[in-house]
């Protein structure tokens, strides 16, 4: 287990270290000097040169990248062009809404989709597979962004339960903070509770036709608790590897739903961040997305081999 | 393809009715190209926010344009982008997939590796760097969602492949003496068509949600053009007050993306009732 966690975590760094080249090399191509963006038009060639000296904007390539990579480590991402603030405090200010949003939504699919999909799997067939399954159907096609604009018109104009946007910092009303995010994290759980739904009970009918439930019921369980005691666990092991690249997809959702309720989450920052050319947010602010992506599926691979010995005796997983 | 393949995929219920409803957009797209019920480029601004009329079947948007005209116009956009990324994904996914399975040894950890990486790269990601370097457009967010279908397409080809790999008549041609590439494109490709494309229908909806997406946020489809995602970005500012200046094109996104999963899922149960129906994946949220 150990030896299979530091060849993945060797991986996992070069990875890393490959994702932020790509990234620092792209947005480097980028027509546009950020100095004389900050300027103005107005401004003479002395002050530019002088703010890209004050940027480092002046020095190579390759130096401005290892420069960068290095403030990584440090957790100093350097200091954002436009608002004149270190990134980091930038990007954890936003984070503190993003990060408790997607994983609020994580958190909510699971406990919606998993047991529809059980249920739906017990029931295979009947009523209320069927019907499960329509909805599910639905789910996976409602765009995330929508379902929320829906949500704000019931609960937020019609209702008046929920705010229909904005935030409070959670140091200021730790309550309020809270609710702001109820309707958006509903929205971005949905749909995936029905892509959760959907995979769980397809892994839960074809793990109850294997030999050792047909086994368990022979010894004389019910086909519950076969179900419960044998099905789930085993049928767990692809939803979790679904699960690890939906939380993927919920941080990048974030980034589309805050829209709708004006969140000043870590999208937010992306998008002034690019209609004021501040390349150093943009680029700091991606490699975390990409980093926290590629983390999320690095403990799925070690959970799967936790729960799976068979893949970190050096087997392969099928994908 | 087996041409038995659609046959059989019709006695499937769900199949029908996902044919019939995509059968439909696509219509409703290719028609948008010659003819929609009224011009979508004539700004009548007294006229705006109509309401459900004989004239204007789904009324008028904020600029006094035919509703049911621009979600005409807007289905074909989000259709094309759709699928040319599916092109994207599949003309240099499918190979590599190929390539893989074909060669094995350290070219296939390599592709495979890569497939990892681009996995880490959802297609807001990659929108967000694209759009940084050459602005917000419809043919970006195309690039955006193909690059994340070629790990997809890669996935599935080189899995196909891989099992086609070990029968018998794949023996038969190496001892003709055809090289891995005539045997991957003359025996392998063929065998692994309908299973490309019942992929292909999958990741077409899923690149329809995606272009939604991030049409909404800016980093797509751009006026004067008119994309689903466009229209509801443009209804957001008047919601509150004309709700259903978003609900008509959202209504549409969600019908046009449940045909063609219906259509998937029926193809993919009639070609092995065994395979999983697993959800498809969001790649822009």
């Amino acid at each position: 287990m150990i030896g299979f966690a530091v060849t993945r975590i060797f991986g996992v760094a070069v990875t890393l270290l490959v994702a932020a080249a790509i990234i620092f090399l792209l947005l480097d191509i980028m027509p546009g000097d950020p100095a004389r963006f900050m300027l103005g038009i107005n401004a003479t060639e002395d002050a530019v040169a002088a703010l890209r000296t004050d940027l480092g904007l002046d020095k190579p390539t390759l130096e401005r990248f290892f420069i960068w990579l290095f403030g990584l480590f440090q957790g100093d991402l350097g200091i954002s062009f436009s608002q004149r603030e270190p990134v980091t405090a930038l990007m954890l200010e936003r984070l503190q809404v993003s990060l408790p949003l997607a994983l609020s939504a994580l958190f909510l699919s699971t406990i919606i989709g998993l047991p529809i999909g059980i249920i739906a799997a017990q029931n295979r067939g009947k009523f209320g597979d069927t019907s499960a399954m329509i909805l599910a159907q639905i789910g996976v096609a409602i765009p995330n962004f929508w379902f929320a604009m829906l949500l704000v018109l019931l609960f937020a104009v019609t209702w008046r339960i929920f705010p229909p946007g904005g935030f409070v910092p959670w140091g200021e009303n730790p309550a309020h903070a809270a609710r702001s995010l109820v309707l958006p994290a509903i929205a971005l759980a949905l749909p995936q509770a029905a892509i959760l739904a959907r995979i769980m009970r397809t892994s839960l009918v074809d793990i109850m036709q294997a030999d050792f439930i047909r086994t368990a019921r022979a010894k004389g369980l019910s086909l519950n608790q076969a179900v419960w005691r044998h099905g789930v666990r085993n049928a767990l092991l692809p939803v979790l590897t679904i699960m690890g690249l939906q939380f993927a997809f919920l941080i990048a959702g974030t980034i589309i739903v805050e829209n709708v309720f004006y969140l000043p989450g870590l999208g937010r920052l992306i998008f002034s961040a690019i209609s004021a050319r501040d390349l150093i947010v943009v680029r700091s602010s991606i490699l975390v997305l990409v980093a926290l992506v590629i983390l999320v599926m690095f403990i799925v691979d070690l959970t799967y081999a936790w729960v799976d010995p068979r893949i970190r005796q050096g087997g392969q997983r099928d994908g | 393809m087996d041409s038995g393949l659609f046959a059989r995929a019709l006695k499937h219920p769900s199949f029908r009715l996902g044919l019939f409803g995509s059968a439909g957009f696509l219509l409703l797209a290719i028609v948008s190209v010659f003819w929609t019920p009224h011009p979508t480029d004539i700004v009548d601004v007294p006229n705006r926010f109509g309401e459900f009329s004989s004239v204007n079947w789904l009324g008028t948007d904020y600029l006094g344009r035919d509703q049911l005209s621009l979600l005409m116009v807007g289905i074909a956009t989000s259709l094309k982008v759709a699928a040319l990324a599916v092109a994207i994904g599949a003309l240099i996914g499918v190979p590599l997939g190929l390539i893989a399975a074909a060669q094995r040894g350290w070219l296939e950890a390599f592709i495979l590796r890569g497939n990892d990486f681009i996995f880490a790269f959802p297609a807001i990601i990659s929108a967000i760097i694209i759009t940084t370097l050459f602005g917000p457009s419809a043919i970006n967010a195309m690039v955006a969602i193909g690059i994340f279908n070629i790990p997809v397409f890669a996935r599935v080809a080189r899995g196909a492949a891989l099992s086609l790999w070990t029968l018998e008549y794949v023996d038969a041609a190496k001892l003709s003496g055809l090289s891995n590439g005539q045997i991957s494109f003359r025996h392998i490709l063929p065998n692994i068509a309908s299973l490309l494309i019942v992929q292909a229908t999958i990741q077409l909806s899923l690149g329809v949600l995606a272009e939604a997406g991030l049409s909404y946020i800016g980093l797509g489809t751009q006026p004067p053009e008119t994309s689903l995602g466009l229209m509801l970005k443009e209804a957001q500012s008047f919601f509150f007050g004309f709700p259903m200046q978003a609900i008509i094109p959202g209504i549409a996104i969600v019908l046009f993306v449940i045909s063609f999963n219906l259509l998937g899922d029926g193809l993919r149960d009639t070609l092995d009732p065994k395979l999983t129906k697993a959800g498809g994946i969001d790649v822009a949220s």
